[in-house]
């Protein structure tokens, strides 16, 4: 095995050094009532070449041949290669999280300025160095606003992702006395902010939100403060940032999102990156790591992980969460995608989203669909569909095209809105024209 | 004894480099742009902000920036790194290929089950992969990183106690954990809603089963426990604890952080053990990346099946199908299936080894005796017995000479080593624990155990080369607590941007 440099004579000699028998031997201090007593069942041992076979035949029926138009949590954009041939050096991938700052000066610069770019983007005074996903960088959002205030009441908006909801009641279900109260979708697709009362620690808003509506955060956050609460709003979709404010501009306290889209692989859904930003003040309350500036004895500049009191391996029981590994080598890749694209091309090419998103639609309504609302919308939106493009719907799909999301499968998800014949559509710059022509033409075709 | 040390680094050209705010020019770009085909379009002026302002830079600017700081780093391809508790073991480079096939990186989460056959194939076959290798039940692939998976398994054992109480179980508030144990046990305790009992070090290294049963009341939810131990002890009383936990109505976790000791040797299911969390990012080969991702799945007996979060992946004839009705589920942990990418890493890993993932663990044992036998001598050894797959020294031979844990490890940089873990496990003073992994070879550890002796000797005739250490980096040691009292999270674009 390629992995295992041992020899046989390395093996004896070893043994021989450490004064035992067999490798068997070195395992007699596990008593019987512990052991293994059979092989594994498990395929035999594949070469690299019959591994790679085996795996290319997965990966020909893993999806990633097909025409996919639709978001819900994660875009196709373009990764230039420079991008995933520098994140592959192995000096970044194969290192451990940065403890040893005298030879982790790489990554830890690289991740400072992922820090320094995502606060530029969100609007906030400080950034984390990444949590897994969006999902988690939203329930931690919202464990933190709840030690801010001191208040057990997470008030949520019922248009942020179905799946990320999932996940905060997950990690709201042990916790004593904690109240999750969930705020309806009003007609235009925003949310209906109406209901919001009481004293609640934090009110989440996702924008775009799942049906790719613009919310509007000001006015979100003027309804939470007035009851002494905070404004957590986040994303799936950052490239709407190069066109909208940004969440901080508009009075977010803590920002939280999925980066995916800045240099990650679809990649079935993960690893992703989790992004958590927040203002200063609130600095000991956030989770995850943290990378500074600092100088070396000799007063040289450099960086270190810092602000470790808040942590589990320092403050066990009560760090402000176990999170350990996060998503280290996305956070850095994602930094290499913000300086490959820069400030100016981010801005173009969220552009060329929100055009081709408004040719997709105004094409869709040719074909009879109707759109939603009225309210903007970036590069993802639901339109109201024709009574047979259900089964025009099934006839793509055999052209390995999904053209949009049936939303009445996720009804349950999103009640009070009416989505029968609902479906979410998105595009980015991946699809050219003439494609959005070729996908037009099709669904005209009919069934 | 004469002995000639020849370190494995010499000092190098260090190349300075800025940050990238501090190079590029306004309207440079490194990747190519989409133009516009179709008609501009404007969003209403009050949503419209200006986007951020990040330079611009061009692709060799790029491709230099990351190069250069790569070059301050080290990782598993620079050389050994034998970090305690995190099984920093070669990362084979066929894996990375796989993860990176377009069938995969291409594949939307949310694509139609026949649309992703393959992928849903993988996610079922690793997680029967991973139930067998440690003698469980099920796995669930969702959690994304060993704390996670912690989560996700302390998460199920609350929801259990939860199901039983609506049939007159008494309620479970407290967790007992050893003091050994690593800091996310307590603290994912407390975001399962637990509250901590502290479970202290016997003199045997490991726990006892009348110490666990003194601890293990009515209002106790069960054990968490991290076998090997931090010390590299193998727990010889476990499956009796286990046994008795049961019986007082208590469910027992398994931290799997160190898994790689004893793949093969040790049948968790015949244990007792309820459910484990693997750290794929350590025993199955995917590289940590500086921080992650990693993945963290957990495997469960059949008492906790129900209890996995779902969507879980079935197989119906031969089609993978979504199961989605799970009454006792504890729910999602992730945006989609978990680390997808991660999973192909180790999905290949695993059928790379076979049965050799014994061999693995044996070898990963072997090594880790014969560096404490080599150095034992050398440094001290709180606890001298058989270890598993990392062994515990102390600085204690040294601090007569006023050299600590840090400055020993601060010298192995300079000798072209990265540092064992340092002052963990908490229950030893001034640990250093050394986990060299199955993949070093012989020579490998030969070289790293003169490293080591010559730091010994280094100790006792120049201390100060050891204070001073080390020299031959980027930056030397750190000013870490101005650096805490004065943060300086974020960079001032606007001062310090040329742009």
């Amino acid at each position: 095995m390629r992995y295992l440099p041992h020899t046989q004579a390395d093996i004896a000699e070893m043994l021989a050094a450490v004064g035992a028998e067999s490798l068997d031997a070195l395992f007699e201090q596990i008593p019987e009532n512990s052991r293994r007593t059979r092989a594994f069942d498990l395929p035999e041992a594949m070469s690299e070449w019959e591994l790679a076979e085996h795996l290319q035949a997965l990966a020909n029926a893993g999806g990633g041949d097909w025409q996919v138009f639709v978001h819900a949590g994660s875009q196709p954009h373009h990764i230039p290669v420079l991008v995933p041939y520098l994140a592959s050096r192995s000096e970044f991938l194969t290192s451990y999280t940065p403890y040893q700052p005298e030879i982790s000066q790489g990554t830890l610069q690289a991740i400072f300025e992922f820090q320094t770019l995502i606060s530029r983007l969100v609007g906030m005074d400080i950034t984390n160095a990444s949590m897994y996903d969006g999902s988690t960088a939203m329930a931690e959002a919202a464990l933190m606003a709840m030690r801010i205030t001191k208040r057990r009441v997470v008030a949520v908006s019922g248009l942020v992702h179905p799946h990320w909801r999932e996940v905060l009641a997950t990690y709201l279900a042990p916790l004593a006395d904690v109240e999750l109260v969930t705020l309806p979708a009003g007609p235009d697709g925003r949310t209906d902010l109406s209901g919001l009362d009481g004293e609640p620690a934090v009110l989440i808003m996702q924008s775009p939100n799942f049906l790719g509506v613009i919310e509007d955060l000001r006015a979100a956050g003027v309804a939470v403060k007035a009851l002494g609460g905070l404004l957590a709003a986040g994303f799936s979709e950052p490239f709407a940032l190069g066109l909208i404010k940004s969440p901080g501009e508009q009075g977010a306290d803590i920002v939280f999102g999925d980066a995916q889209s800045l240099g990650l692989a679809q990649e079935f859904g993960g690893p992703s990156l989790g992004l958590l930003s927040c203002k200063t003040e609130y600095v000991r309350q956030i989770p995850g790591r943290l990378v500074g500036r600092a100088k070396d004895i000799d007063g040289k500049e450099g960086f270190v992980l810092t602000l470790a009191t808040r942590e589990q391996h320092i403050r066990r029981s009560r760090a402000v969460s176990n999170i350990c590994s996060n998503a280290g080598h996305c956070a850095l890749t994602c930094a290499m995608f913000m300086a490959a694209i820069g400030g100016s091309g981010f801005r173009q090419t969220a552009q060329v989203n929100l055009d081709l998103a408004a040719y997709l639609r105004s094409g869709l309504e040719k074909l009879g669909f109707r759109p939603f609302s009225a309210a903007p919308v970036f590069n993802e939106f639901v339109m109201y569909a024709p009574d047979n493009y259900g089964a025009v719907y099934e006839r793509l799909k055999s052209l390995k095209i999904l053209a949009g999301l049936p939303l009445k499968l996720w009804a349950e998800a999103l009640p009070g809105i009416s989505l029968e014949r609902a479906w979410l559509f998105g595009v980015t710059e991946t699809s050219s024209k003439t494609q959005i022509d070729a996908l037009l033409h099709e669904i005209g075709k009919g069934a | 004894m004469t002995r000639k040390f020849t370190p494995a680094g010499t000092g190098g050209l260090v190349l300075e480099e800025k940050l990238l705010w501090e190079k590029g020019r306004k309207g440079r770009s490194a990747m190519s742009l989409v133009k516009s085909e179709v008609p501009v379009t404007a969003l209403p002026e009050e949503i419209c902000g200006n986007g951020p302002d990040w330079p611009d830079l061009s692709e060799q600017e790029v491709a230099r920036h990351y190069t250069r700081l790569s070059t301050w780093n080290f990782g598993v391809d620079t050389g050994m790194y034998p970090l305690g508790s995190c099984t920093m073991k070669y990362n084979p480079k066929i894996n990375e290929a796989m993860a990176a096939l377009p069938g995969f990186a291409k594949a939307h989460p949310l694509l139609p089950a026949e649309a992703c056959q393959g992928s849903m194939r993988l996610i079922y076959e690793l997680e029967r992969f991973l139930a067998e290798i440690v003698g469980l039940k099920a796995a669930s692939l969702q959690p994304a990183a060993g704390a996670h998976g912690e989560l996700c398994g302390m998460l199920m054992i609350a929801a259990w106690h939860r199901n039983n109480e609506k049939s007159g179980a008494p309620r479970k508030t407290k967790v007992l954990i050893p003091d050994t144990a690593h800091g996310t046990n307590p603290a994912t305790a407390t975001m399962s809603g637990f509250t901590e009992v502290k479970v202290p070090l016997g003199p045997k290294g490991y726990i006892e089963l009348a110490q666990i049963e003194r601890l293990m009341q009515d209002d106790v939810a069960g054990l968490m426990v991290t076998n090997p131990n931090t010390l590299g002890l193998f727990e010889q009383e476990l499956a009796d604890i286990i046994a008795m936990v049961h019986e007082r109505g208590g469910l027992v976790y398994a931290d799997g952080a160190n898994l790689n000791a004893v793949m093969g040797y040790v049948d968790l299911g015949r244990m007792g053990v309820d459910v484990v969390h693997y750290n794929l990012h350590k025993t199955m080969s995917t590289p940590h990346g500086g921080g992650g991702p990693g993945a963290g799945p957990v495997a469960v007996s059949a008492t906790l099946e129900p209890f996995l979060p779902g969507p879980r992946v079935i197989k119906n004839g031969d089609r993978y199908e979504w199961q989605t009705d799970l009454p006792l589920s504890i729910g999602r942990l992730h945006s989609f299936h978990g680390q997808f990418g991660v999973a192909v890493k180790a999905y290949s890993y695993i059928l790379s080894m076979g049965q050799d993932l014994k061999k693995a663990s044996a070898l990963a044992v072997l090594n880790a005796n014969y560096i404490k036998e080599k150095l034992k001598g050398a440094f001290d050894l709180p606890f001298d017995q058989p270890c598993m797959h990392e062994c515990v020294f102390t600085d204690a031979k040294q601090r007569a000479n006023k050299v600590s844990t840090l400055d020993i490890a601060k010298r192995l940089i300079d000798l072209g080593y990265h540092p064992p873990t340092v002052y963990f496990p908490l229950v030893v003073n001034s640990a250093i624990m050394v986990e060299p992994t199955e993949t070093e070879s012989k020579e490998d550890l030969d070289a790293f155990i003169a490293a080591m002796l010559e730091v010994a000797r280094e100790a006792e005739e120049t201390p100060e080369t050891l204070h001073a250490a080390p020299t031959l980096t980027k930056v030397r040691r750190m000013d870490e607590t101005t650096a805490a009292r004065k943060p300086v999270l974020t960079g001032d674009m606007k001062v310090e941007g040329k742009q």
